[in-house]
């Protein structure tokens, strides 16, 4: 596809997901649409740092400081969420910062990030749960309902409202992600990826160059987290934090395609569309049944995926490279 | 003893052995020379099952042993003392000499060998409790010899003992070799040491690319021109 | 002397010999985490819900079935065992070849297997053994009974494993493979029945600290969430795979966090722990005992 097709299918498409709640109306629907965007944020965010080979665990709490802080904000300092956002975005990215520099720093790769990040994500849940005087604990926490300005308070009743909103969050995740696809960021993190060793000693910063990506990642994640507390006014330790949300993530973005901007958006499509069938499916008398087999599933699809998800993924990624690199050659030499 | 025909073997697609026909008499010490990478470490993995041959047959006392799984064929007793020794570095001499007497026919008789290896080698048993990565060069062979005695094996097969080590200990090496023989083991040697070697074995098989050129007994080797004139640089 | 004694608080000692009774547990499971990585070279991620699974097996045997404490002890481990084995055979062993991304991930999904299957099976009422064991006192300080003998179970524990990993061949064995996967063969070890065994080890360690654990904690379904990231971060202060490394930092995370636990809530405890975590990050960064793969 040339360049221009490629923008011309990128603006039908936009146009008719903008111009679709205006004649689609059911509400359950437009429910599982939000959902899906806002997820799909979140698993694009994950991806900006997975794509590159670092597997974090500890998005769940990224996360859930985007959503709690918020929330806290709000209902006991009656910050409006305006300005809760950004700072719980700047709390997430300090945190991210925080465990990020010694893990680039000292070279922790491979098992030792994946626990450490794993540790992080559950900390954040215990956290939560330990200050539940103020976050309610495991029991969940709600913002308070705004009574006079709505726009304020961020809280929205129409799903139209909700909808349109979710799917500029998710817009800005896909440009971020085309952005980082085009910077010189994209080839240090390839290459650091490939071997860092080898990176660090053609001059990459490998430590400066994972801290980035890590701050982008963790900052849009906690914006999801925020927007997803905003849009269901109701938020749990479990829901938004914590170990599970993070495998979710993880499972989700591979599961999609973590080299395409719109892999983790259709992991959000699969996964969601799944787990709902599934919830529905054993009905609320079965609650816990939708989950189990959700996760026999993950385990089946992880184990019997030949060469591994990343693996085949990576493979294919590889080919497609070699394949548009030989597209752009040649299309230099016909330019001359 | 051991018998192999027709035996192809390989690395994936990569072929590294083309029908080879080797035989071991029980008793006899029989040498493998040829030059590197001419695939007679292949050859020692594909007898012990560390890698299986693509085609042929072979048989230890009668016994198959493409069918019988690879930890089983130390059992059938045949030990491999591998290429660059491959010691366990970081457990002690005793603990690498009990990793020799792992399967159960040998853990009975565990003590006795022990004595047995140590009687050998007195210098293993001084540094028993040393980890195995810290020793000499030299005292590292005799620990990988002395743990493929640990199994009590009928045939041992040991490839390149003698790299990498000081002239000196090359000839311990070899008088040891003479010495496991007199002990009634039969032995399978694999040497760059060609014309060392063509003094301890009783035959020998000339191994280039991957196919067994000729073979005789150490003196027709000795005397072959090939031999001579590639190996022994006269 | 006595002015010593009297601005040495006796709360103070009294919560850093809990700490050493905590550490006992929190060594065991990170020995069996270290165990399984140092031999398979996978993580298990789901592990602290096997110790879920053991607690909750400790509660039916004891409280429903009416089983005597310690005759239902020796049955949850081995049937923690049974599922480390299970584990191995049904997740890591189809994965051995993958990416190691993948073998984390299956485990991962186990975790949600598991915890889903006690919320299916048990629901998520908090329930205990309804024990109540007596409070020993010495002088001022107060000390549980159940932290004592959990602290005297967990020792007895390591040091049997210790024995069996020095004394035995298959002990040997598999301290050995980690150091040559490939002539494993020619010793005559089945390699894939090792990785069985050692898994079935890792496996029963995770039972006997669910039986010790169950003592003073109640089980829930999520209750592996508790242990489970503080034994991760343990095992890589220790240094993963590294028993000694991972013994120390069991007592030093232990003491952070019942010397935080003094002074507020044992979750803060936690807190406390992961940021000392993070500065020895940048003061030690290749772990408390330097051995990195
Ligand atoms: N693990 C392996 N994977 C792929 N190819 C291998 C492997 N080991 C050996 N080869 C190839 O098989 C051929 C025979 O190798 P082999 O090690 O048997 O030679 P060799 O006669 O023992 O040589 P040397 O005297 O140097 O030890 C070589 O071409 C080598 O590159
Ligand atoms: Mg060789």
């Amino acid at each position: 596809m040339t360049g221009q097709g490629r923008l011309a299918a990128w603006a039908v498409g936009l146009a008719a997901l903008v111009a679709l709640p205006f004649v689609y109306r059911d509400p359950y629907h437009l429910h599982i649409l939000v959902l899906i965007l806002i997820w799909s944020f979140a698993y694009t965010s994950w991806s900006m740092m997975g794509r590159f080979g670092l597997v974090s665990l500890g998005h769940g709490g990224f996360m859930g400081i985007g959503a709690y802080v918020t929330a806290l904000l709000w209902n006991h300092l009656g910050l409006s969420p305006w300005i809760g956002i950004p700072v719980s975005m700047v709390a997430a990215g300090a945190l991210a910062l925080v465990v990020g520099y010694p893990c680039f720093r000292f070279r922790i790769t491979g098992h030792y990030f994946v626990l450490v990040t794993l540790a992080l994500s559950g900390i954040v849940l215990q956290v939560i749960t330990a200050t539940r005087d103020y976050t309610g604990g495991s029991l969940g926490y709600t913002p308070n309902r705004a009574t006079t300005n709505k726009l304020l308070a961020l809280q929205f009743d129409d799903k139209t409202t909700w909808y349109l909103i979710a799917l500029a969050v998710w817009l800005a995740g896909i440009v971020v992600w085309h952005l980082i696809d085009r910077s010189m960021s994209r080839y240090a993190l390839e290459a650091i990826s490939e071997d860092e060793d080898a990176a660090a000693a053609a001059g990459v910063d490998v430590t400066a160059e994972k801290l980035k990506i890590t701050l982008i990642s963790a900052l849009m994640t906690a914006l999801a987290g925020a927007i997803y507390c905003q849009y269901q006014m109701f938020i749990t330790p479990d829901t938004v934090s914590g170990i599970a949300v993070s495998l979710q993530m993880v499972f989700a973005a591979i599961v999609g395609g973590l080299f395409v901007s719109l892999g983790p958006t259709v992991g959000a499509i699969i996964t969601i569309l799944l787990a709902e069938t599934l919830r529905i499916g054993f009905g609320t008398k079965a609650v816990g049944w939708d989950n189990l087999v959700y996760g026999v599933l993950l385990v089946l699809f992880i184990i019997f995926l030949p060469k591994g998800i990343l693996g085949s993924v990576l493979d294919r990624l590889k080919s497609q490279r070699k394949v548009s690199r030989t597209h752009e050659q040649e299309a230099v030499k016909i330019a001359r | 003893m051991l018998e192999l025909r027709s035996v192809d073997a390989g690395y994936g697609s990569f072929q590294a052995l083309f029908d080879v026909n080797l035989d071991v008499k029980a008793g006899e010490a029989v040498g493998v020379i040829g030059p590197n990478g001419a695939g007679k470490t292949t050859l020692m993995r594909v007898i012990s099952g560390l890698i299986r041959p693509s085609r042929g047959s072979i048989r230890m006392e009668g016994v198959d042993v493409v069918a019988t799984p690879a930890h089983r064929i130390v059992s059938l007793g045949i030990a491999h003392v591998p290429e660059n020794r491959r010691l366990f570095p970081q457990l002690s001499v005793d603990d690498n000499l009990k990793m020799g007497a792992f399967m159960k026919e040998a853990r009975g008789t565990y003590a006795k060998r022990l004595d047995f290896v140590f009687e050998l080698f007195p210098r293993l048993k001084e540094r028993r409790h040393q980890m195995a990565g810290t020793m000499s060069g030299g005292e590292q062979q005799m620990c990988a010899i002395g743990r493929a005695l640990m199994s009590n094996p009928k045939l041992l097969l040991l490839d390149e003992p003698s790299a990498g080590l000081a002239p000196v200990v090359v000839q311990q090496v070899f008088e040891l070799v003479k010495r496991i023989r007199a002990s009634g083991l039969t032995v399978l040697i694999v040497e760059q040491n060609v014309q060392q070697v063509l003094h301890v074995v009783d035959r020998a098989y000339l191994i280039e690319a991957g196919t067994i050129r000729s073979s005789g007994t150490a003196a027709e080797m000795l005397a072959s021109d090939t031999v001579k004139e590639a190996y022994l640089g006269v | 002397m006595q002015a010593f004694l009297d601005i040495f608080d006796i709360y103070l000692l009294e919560a850093v010999i809990n700490g050493i009774l905590l550490g006992g547990v929190l060594a065991l499971l990170a020995l069996g985490l270290n165990l399984i990585f140092g031999v398979i070279d996978v993580t298990w991620i789901c592990y602290a819900e096997l110790v879920m699974i053991g607690m909750y097996a400790m509660y039916f045997m004891v409280q429903y079935y009416g089983l005597s404490y310690f005759i239902a002890a020796p049955f949850t481990i081995l049937l923690v065992a049974l599922l480390g084995a299970l584990l191995h055979y049904l997740v890591i062993a189809p994965l051995l070849t993958a990416p190691p991304i993948n073998q984390l991930l299956a485990t991962g999904g186990v975790l949600f297997v598991l915890q889903s299957f006690a919320t299916v099976a048990f629901g998520i009422d908090f329930r205990n053994l309804g024990i109540r064991l007596p409070v020993l006192a010495f002088g001022d300080m107060n000390f549980s009974y159940a932290r004592l003998l959990s602290f005297l179970a967990a020792l007895v524990g390591m040091v049997a494993v210790y024995l069996f990993m020095t004394r035995t061949f298959t002990g040997t064995a598999i301290r050995a493979i980690s150091q040559d996967r490939q002539i494993m063969a020619l010793m005559g070890v089945d390699t894939k029945r090792m990785y069985i065994i050692t898994s079935a080890l890792g496996g029963g360690l995770a039972g006997l600290a669910a039986c010790l654990l169950v003592l003073q904690y109640d089980v829930h379904p999520f209750v592996g969430l508790s242990f489970g990231p503080i034994t991760f971060l343990i095992c890589v202060l220790g240094g993963l795979g590294n028993f000694i490394g991972g013994f120390i930092a069991a007592f030093v995370f232990a003491e952070i966090i019942s010397l935080g636990g003094l002074f507020s809530d044992l979750e803060w405890g936690y807190v406390l722990a992961f940021a000392f975590f993070i500065v020895m990050m940048f003061i030690r960064p290749a772990g408390l005992l330097a051995r990195r793969r």
